[in-house]
């Protein structure tokens, strides 16, 4: 059985080992887009940060993992995929034939769609080339305007600040990382942030940037002109898909998938970032561009690509922040669910807040910020659809109760 | 035979003998917040209930860690972390359905029960009450945890 993984992220590189251990015999490729071992984007900040090198990035430590296991690295690019020949078409042309396909290709930064954006200078951090530039370019003093303050805005601030660095922080909306927090944990990451030094401008976003005399200048909406000898820019991520125009494989926002994480063409699966599965939570399909979610997927597309029946029983948006050494958490429905329940505490002075939503008796979402012990614990809570009875109005009452609650109602040990 | 710890909150007194010997074995120090065993206490129950990470086979820590920090100790079935490798980027701390594993703020890394490697859990040793033992691993609670994170698992299948 030929096995090809386009994408050597978390989800290709999971599903590759997980392929090996189930079908012994298997012909393994994985399809690199850049050159280097599989690495991890979740450590580029301690890159920038100077806290560990390149091969601290390195998602497998040991250099011959890949060959000891058999799995043939190729770097190249998937340039089309033929779902009727079976083969995927690389770059220069040439077809690498499959019997059994995962896309798990990820993401690339979202491009701002303004004058000067392909400027030298202006540049995104999602790359291990990207940390390399950034690396050699911000030196002390160096002034960095960053367009987005979303989890890559956010997690890349400390790297930065470390360097000395000034930093000005371009956010769209009136929030920080809106998509993960609600109103009173964003104001406590950006009061922080500002504390720390870095000047954030919300309801801000640039109408264009020009190069003058080596630096840039960067035009907002009011007139004002901010002076940048680099731009960052992270708005978001987009999933790699364009390559798939043709195939006959049913895309929405990412390929859609079913329980067993195959698309529509029998024989051809995805994972990661590009797949758009169940949500667990709302039954609704959708994008879960976050690690665990990766490499659970890898794992079980993989089981089924070998023939082993495995089922994906849904995830949910569930993801971990560190902004300039603040932590914080975001879980499932932290919005709320109509006609729910909430509860929260806060405790501004120490940046410590926990925002806890019910449904019924379930808790279906969270917030936390400089509250890291346990974490875990709502992720399990969540997705195990556990039944908190009298815990819930005790969690009403005192949200950091929530371990209790957590030993109590799901473990039954209390 | 692989041995597991054993809690039976059913013989906890809350002295928290196990934190202080955890911590002391790991950072030696008597701040009982840095155990990686932690006893919760109960106030309505009157009841005390020590908790750590069960070195499950799913172990979502080791699976979902981007930098391959987390590996098996062949010797005692443990997950450990390897300091030097893990960055602290947390990802484990939330795919962890137990909440077993956490960040310890002064070291900068995450932390969990490693057994406490070939000499055996200090804090067995430190339970004056046996509410810890470390036995054989099919005397101990490890099949109904299993079969609990088998609702949140999202595949039962292991390979």
């Amino acid at each position: 059985m030929r096995h090809v993984i386009i994408g050597s992220g978390p989800a290709g590189v999971v599903a590759a080992e997980t392929l090996r251990k189930a079908d012994p015999a298997a012909e393994i490729t994985l399809l690199c887009g850049e050159a280097g071992p599989p690495y991890a984007r979740m450590a580029i900040p301690y890159l920038l940060k100077g806290q560990i090198d390149e091969g601290g990035t390195h998602l497998r430590k040991d250099a011959d993992h890949y060959g000891r296991l058999r799995i043939q690295l190729v770097q190249a690019h998937a340039q089309a995929v033929d779902t009727g020949a079976r083969t995927v078409t690389l770059g220069g042309g040439s077809l690498l034939p499959y019997d059994r396909l995962l896309i798990a290709t990820g993401s690339r930064p979202s491009l701002e769609q303004i004058p000067g954006i392909g400027l030298p200078g202006v540049h995104a951090c999602w790359t291990l080339a990207d940390a390399r530039t950034i690396l050699a370019k911000a030196k002390p003093g160096t002034c960095i305007v960053q367009m987005g303050a979303g989890f890559v805005g956010c997690i890349i601030m400390e790297g930065l600040l470390s360097r000395g660095v000034d930093l000005t922080i371009l956010v769209r909306s009136g929030y920080m990382v809106r998509r993960m927090m609600n109103p009173t944990a964003s104001g406590l990451i950006r009061k922080w942030c500002e504390a720390k030094g870095v000047r954030i401008l919300t309801h801000t976003q640039p109408q264009g940037i020009t190069a003058e005399g080596g630096a840039l200048q960067v035009a907002l909406a009011d007139g004002h002109i901010l002076p940048a000898d680099l731009y960052l820019s992270a708005v978001g991520v987009d999933p790699n898909l364009e390559f798939l125009a043709g195939s006959g494989i049913a895309i929405g926002k990412g390929i859609l998938v079913d329980a067993n994480l195959q698309s529509n063409v029998s024989g051809v699966y995805a994972a990661g970032d590009v797949a758009e599965a169940t949500d667990c939570l709302t039954g609704r399909r959708q994008l879960n561009a976050i690690q665990p979610n990766a490499v659970e997927q890898g794992r079980i597309a993989a089981l089924n690509m070998a023939g082993r029946s495995a089922r994906f029983k849904g995830s949910f948006v569930f993801n971990v922040l560190t902004t300039l050494g603040l932590a914080s958490s975001s879980f499932g429905e932290w919005q709320g669910a109509s006609g729910g329940e909430s509860a929260e505490v806060l405790d501004a002075s120490r940046y410590r807040y926990l925002n806890l939503q019910f449904e019924d008796d379930r808790l279906v979402g969270a917030n936390t910020v400089g509250f890291s012990d346990h974490i875990g614990a709502f992720r399990g809570l969540i997705e195990g659809r556990v039944r908190l009875g009298k815990w819930k109005q005790r969690l009403r009452e005192d949200p950091t109760q929530i371990m209790q609650a957590y030993l109590a109602a799901a473990h039954s040990v209390a | 035979m692989q041995k597991s710890l054993h809690l039976d909150p059913n013989k906890c007194t809350g002295c928290l003998q196990c934190e202080m010997a955890c911590a002391w074995e790991n950072h030696r120090s008597f701040t009982t917040a840095k155990s990686r065993i932690k006893v919760f206490a109960f106030h309505h129950e009157g009841r005390f209930v020590p908790y750590t990470c069960t070195q499950c086979d799913e172990a979502w820590c080791v699976l979902a860690c981007p930098v391959d920090a987390i590996r098996l100790d062949p010797a005692t079935g443990a997950k450990i972390v390897l300091e030097p490798t893990c960055v602290g980027c947390k990802v484990c701390t939330i795919a962890c359905p137990f909440g077993t594993i956490n960040y310890v703020a002064s070291t900068g890394k995450v932390q969990k029960c490693d057994l406490c490697g070939d000499h055996g859990p200090a804090c067995e040793k430190a339970c004056p009450t046996g509410a810890i033992t470390y036995v054989d691993a099919d005397w101990t609670g490890l099949g109904k945890m299993r079969q609990w994170a088998g609702k949140t698992d999202t595949n039962p299948a292991t390979v």
